[in-house]
Formats: structure tokens, sequence, C-alpha cells
């Protein structure tokens, strides 16, 4: 035992005392459940660099079709089937169009497609599903019944029923993958709602004279928007894949316009002599839907409520 | 248990009734008038008008067209005079379904495995191997995984034929890119069913008899946890046979898929309604075995009454 020089004593320790003022001083300054959020997503590397592949690959949407002085739209009859190279950097198809240009138009197109049917879905399953969980009852078996049956029809034939009607393009895309996509959501945030419209505070809300919809998107939705944010990210992708699925089929978008399912579907008709024009559009729609299934499962980790210590 | 039957099988009726319902008004909604197009056939026409009674009140109509259904008669094509949907499937569907069994099989088995080892080996090498796999299944459509498969065993490699279903060797490839993304699925949730049943008391009851860690997995844990994985097989048959559309598309194999993409090419609306019809049904009447396979399994359905 050496304790001779380097014992604890009496003496290296100092009274404090009680000082009420600083006893309730707060040590750290005090955040909010998005900033701890944002806090443990910065911490996963993974859903990071999923984040930073899904803003890096909207950016060259946005920008990518100026970086090159052709036209997505332009045929050249000199240049088809180019290999890329230092003058078309991802070559040209079988018409002589720019596929750089293409594939960032067709990003435009496959992403904002994407998000916008994800947020369209997202919308139309919170209000029906808010509405199913909060007033509950009838009012929830019919929905909830009408939602089963719905769900037990195939959401794939569904969507190529809408498109065989609605005719091709992005409008009749977004509108065929809204119809049913809706169900999932509203499933979800009826059984959200279902656990928060017990709790103290809508109580405390209605004793306030708050109206229905004031305590459900109000108070109700805003305490459920960590799950919806997670279905969300999570459904961006298999929007994304429905377009690449329906263009795949021939139900996409129309040429001149481009898509990712679309580039890769034409891709596909010359691989094995040009695999350049079926696997550029291919690893983006696969990385797109990579990086956002990692987000996904990031932001769960990261907003989920039971995960938090 | 006989009650549960009922309620699925009433389920299951009124689904079908609903999607055969929305085809019909669907259908009069279609872009433009088929008898417009020249490619249609005085001959067609007359079809088309006493299949769909197209001349007689709509009430009549949906009568009509439900009694076809009921008879199985899916309707027929636009385009080839000769041709109806029966015809077609008759024609085709073996070939898809020899693939889809093949797909769903080889998804469950291999997605079931990959999930208990992952589970076994939870935070180790293993478990985050096999978890990349199922998160990069998940992610790359089967579009993509088909060509490169082709590109590398086929084109490059030698190894396999490229295309088309002439014996054994032919199927590994479009099997294995069609059940890539079920396979997946099942392998996160069979991962996830697992941890959750290792917690339970029954698991710790049978350490404390002493049973081997080999029947402790096999014979508790994985028998429990394969339950909830079962549920979704209804919806991985839809998913792998929509996915068919575009795998046999890929690999030239005469399925019902490859006939369907091509209505859609060509226009032959009355041809692809038919079939979209079919496939509904087939995967109502799937859903609904699968709910019946799992009431036998689960015995909390099979014992009550």
């Amino acid at each position: 035992m050496q304790t001779s020089n380097n014992a604890i004593t009496r003496e290296m320790f100092e009274h404090v005392g009680k000082n009420i003022s600083q006893m309730e001083a707060i040590a750290r300054p005090s955040i909010t459940y998005w900033q701890d959020a944002w806090r443990r997503l910065k911490q996963n590397k993974v859903a990071m660099l999923g984040l930073v592949i899904i803003i890096l690959y909207t950016v060259l949407a946005i920008v990518g079709p100026y970086m090159t002085p052709y036209d997505y739209r332009t045929t050249n009859t000199e240049e088809i089937d180019q290999p890329p190279s230092a003058k078309h950097w991802f070559g040209t198809d079988t018409l002589g169009r720019d596929l750089w240009a293409r594939t960032w138009m067709g990003a435009r197109v496959s992403l904002s497609i994407g998000f916008l049917a994800a947020f369209l879905n997202a919308v139309i399953g919170v209000i029906i599903g808010g509405i199913s969980g909060y007033f509950g009852g009838k009012v929830d078996m019919v929905i909830m019944r009408a939602i089963d049956i719905l769900y037990a029809i195939p959401y794939m034939i569904i969507v190529i029923l809408m498109m065989v009607v609605l005719g091709q393009g992005i409008m009749p895309l977004v509108i065929a993958m809204i119809a049913v996509g809706w169900l999932n959501m509203a499933r979800l945030v009826r059984g959200q709602i279902l656990q928060l419209k017990e709790q103290e505070f809508v109580l405390a809300a209605k004793v306030l004279g708050a109206s229905h919809a004031r305590i459900i998107f109000k108070h109700l939705i805003p305490n459920a928007l960590g799950v919806i944010l997670v279905n969300l990210t999570m459904s961006v992708p298999s929007a994304i894949f429905t377009e690449a699925f329906l263009s795949f089929i021939g139900l996409g978008v129309v040429p001149p316009q481009s898509s990712w399912g679309q580039l890769a579907y034409y891709g596909i008709q010359s691989f094995r002599v040009r695999p350049y024009q079926l696997f550029i559009p291919a690893f983006f729609i696969s990385t797109t839907m990579l990086s956002l299934n990692l987000l996904g499962d990031g932001l769960r980790d990261a907003l989920d409520p039971r995960l938090r210590s | 248990m006989v009650k549960y039957i009922l309620n699925r099988l009433l389920v299951s009726l009124i689904t079908a009734w609903v999607l055969v319902t929305i085809v019909f008004f669907l259908v009069r909604l279609l872009p433009g008038d088929p008898f417009l197009s020249e490619k249609v056939t005085p001959e067609i026409k007359a079809n088309m008008m006493r299949y769909y009674g197209l001349d007689k009140p709509i009430h009549i109509q949906y009568v009509t067209f439900l009694q076809n259904l009921l008879k199985g008669d899916f309707g027929y094509s636009l385009r080839y005079k000769n041709r109806t949907v029966n015809e077609v499937i008759k024609q085709a569907f073996p070939y898809s379904a020899d693939l889809g069994i093949r797909a769903v099989i080889f998804a469950t088995i291999a997605g079931v495995t990959l999930g208990i080892i992952a589970a076994l080996n939870r935070n180790r090498t293993w478990d985050y191997l096999a978890m990349f796999i199922a998160i990069v299944g998940v992610s790359v459509p089967s579009f993509v995984i088909g060509p490169l498969l082709q590109y590398v065993f086929a084109t490059k490699l030698n190894l396999l034929p490229v295309s088309q279903w002439k014996g054994f060797s032919y199927t590994i490839m479009p099997t294995f890119a069609l059940s890539l993304g079920s396979l997946a699925l099942m392998a996160r949730l069979m991962r996830a069913s697992m941890l959750d049943v290792v917690n339970q008391d029954f698991i710790k009851t049978a350490k404390a008899k002493g049973l081997s860690p080999f029947q402790i997995i096999w014979k508790h844990q994985v028998r429990n946890a394969i339950l909830p994985v079962i549920t979704v097989l209804g919806p991985v048959t839809a998913t792998l046979l929509t996915g068919t559309f575009v795998v046999e598309q890929i690999f030239a194999i005469p399925g019902l898929g490859k006939f369907y993409v091509l209505g859609i090419q060509n226009l032959d609306y009355s041809l692809v309604l038919g079939m979209t019809t079919f496939y509904g049904l087939f995967l109502i009447a799937a859903n609904f075995v699968v709910d019946i396979i799992y009431g036998l399994i689960d015995p909390r359905i099979r014992i009550a009454k």
C-alpha cells in the first residue's frame, strides 16, 4: 500500500456551503426535442453520409443541366452512343442526346416526384388518421374498415390502373401514387393519436375550450411529428422506386422529358454493348434509395423517444 | 378458427368486389375512344360492343361485367382480334408461377436464415454484414440487380445463360434478382423479431431447464419469432408478382409479366385491365391463404373459438 505521499487528506477539501441562487442555476443551455434529435443524428455517420448524398444530388439536379453546353432534348446524329468522355461526361444515348444533361434533368423529375408524392401522402394520411384517431367510435370504425379494404388491394396494381387511365406524365404519376399511398401514414398517425389523446395536456386544452381542430393540429399532430417524419423519409425512396418502376414498364414520363427510371429503361435495350447507358441511371437510383433508407434509419434512432437516455 | 376464416373470407370478398368495381369505372374513364383508333377492326368493335354491352345503360353494363368475371372471363385484347385475356393467362401464367414460387421459397429461406444469423451475432461483424446486405437489397431495384447479374455472370464470366427459361441454370439469376428485395425485408423483420423474443420469459425458463442452446434457439426462439414474418408473405407475394413485370422483361421469360408490359406499350387497355383484374384477384386470394396459414400456425388464433 503506497499511502504516504499521495494520500487523500482532509485539507484537500473545502466546504462550499449552500448557495440557493446557484443551486437553481441551469448548468447547460436547455435544448429542445428537435435540437437533441439533430445532435444525435449528427453523431450517426452513416445517416449523415446519406443526408450529404441527398443534398449533393439535389444541388446537381438544380445546377447539373447548366454545367454542360448540351441541351437534354437536342438530338445529334453525329454523336450517337458515345461512351463517357471529356466532351460528354456521361456519354450520349442512341439519339445523340447528352446523358449528363439528361441524367440531371431526370434527377429533377425523379426527386421531385419522390418528395412531392411522399409529402402529399403524409399530409392526407395525417389529416385522415388524425380525424379517425381523435374522434374514435363510429367515424374511426368506418375509416379504418375502408382503409383495411383499400390496403388489401395491391398498391402497384392500383397505381398501374390509375396510370393507364390518367395517361403518362408527372402529374398523373403523382396522383396515381397518392390515390392509395396515404393509407400507411393514416394508420400510423391514428395509432399515435389514440395514445396521445388520453394525456393530460389534451385534457387541459379541452378545459381551456380549444376547438377539435386546434387540439388535433396544434397539440396532437406536433407530438406525433417525429414518427411522421421518419415515415415520410422512408416513403420517399419507395415513391422514387415506384416512379422508376413505372417508367421502366413504359408508364412513366414521356420523352423527351427524362427520369432516372426512363433512362434505365432505354439503357437496358443495349446494356450488353453499352453498359454505361444503364449503369449510370441505375447507380443514381440505387444510391438515392440507399441514402434515404439510411437517413430514415438514422432519423428513427434520433427521434424515437424510447431510445432517449 | 371457423369464425376467423369466415371473417377473412368476408373481407377478401368485399375487397375483390371493391377492386372490380374500381376497374369497371376506370374502364369508363379511359382516355379517348377505343373505336376511334384505326387499328380496331370492325370485328373487334363488334366484340367490344357485345362484351361490354356498351349500347345498354350503365347499371346493366355493370351487371354484364360482373357476370363475365364470375364466369372467369377477363376480357380480351383490343389489338389482336382472337386473343383473350384467358388465353394469355393460360399460356403465360405457368412460367410466372414457376418463377414466383422459386422466388418466394428462396426469399423466405434465405431471408429468415440471414435474420437468424444477424440476431444471434447481435452487434458483431456477421450482424453488420447481414444488415448491410439487407439494406442494399431493399435499396437496389430488381431492374438494376438483374442486368448487373447478367453483365457479370453471363457476359463477362460466361457462367450462366444470359436469358430465357429452359432449365435450372436459366432460373438462377431471375430468381435471385426477383427475390432480393423481399429477402432483405424478411431478413430485417426476422432479426427484429428474434431480438424481441430473446428477452421473453419463456426463453429464460428454457435456459433454466438446462436445454441446449440449439434447442432453445430452434424450438423456442425461431418458432416464435417466425410468426410476424409469415404475416408479410401476402405483401411479399404481391411485390414479387409485380416484380415479374420487370424481371421477365430483362431475362426474356415468356411469362405473364412480359405480356402485361407489352400490353401497356401497345396501349392495349382492354388486355391490361383484364390482366390487372386477374392479378388483383389472385393477390387477394393469396392474401387470404396467408391469413389462413397464419391462423393455423398461431395457437392464439387456432385455439380461440
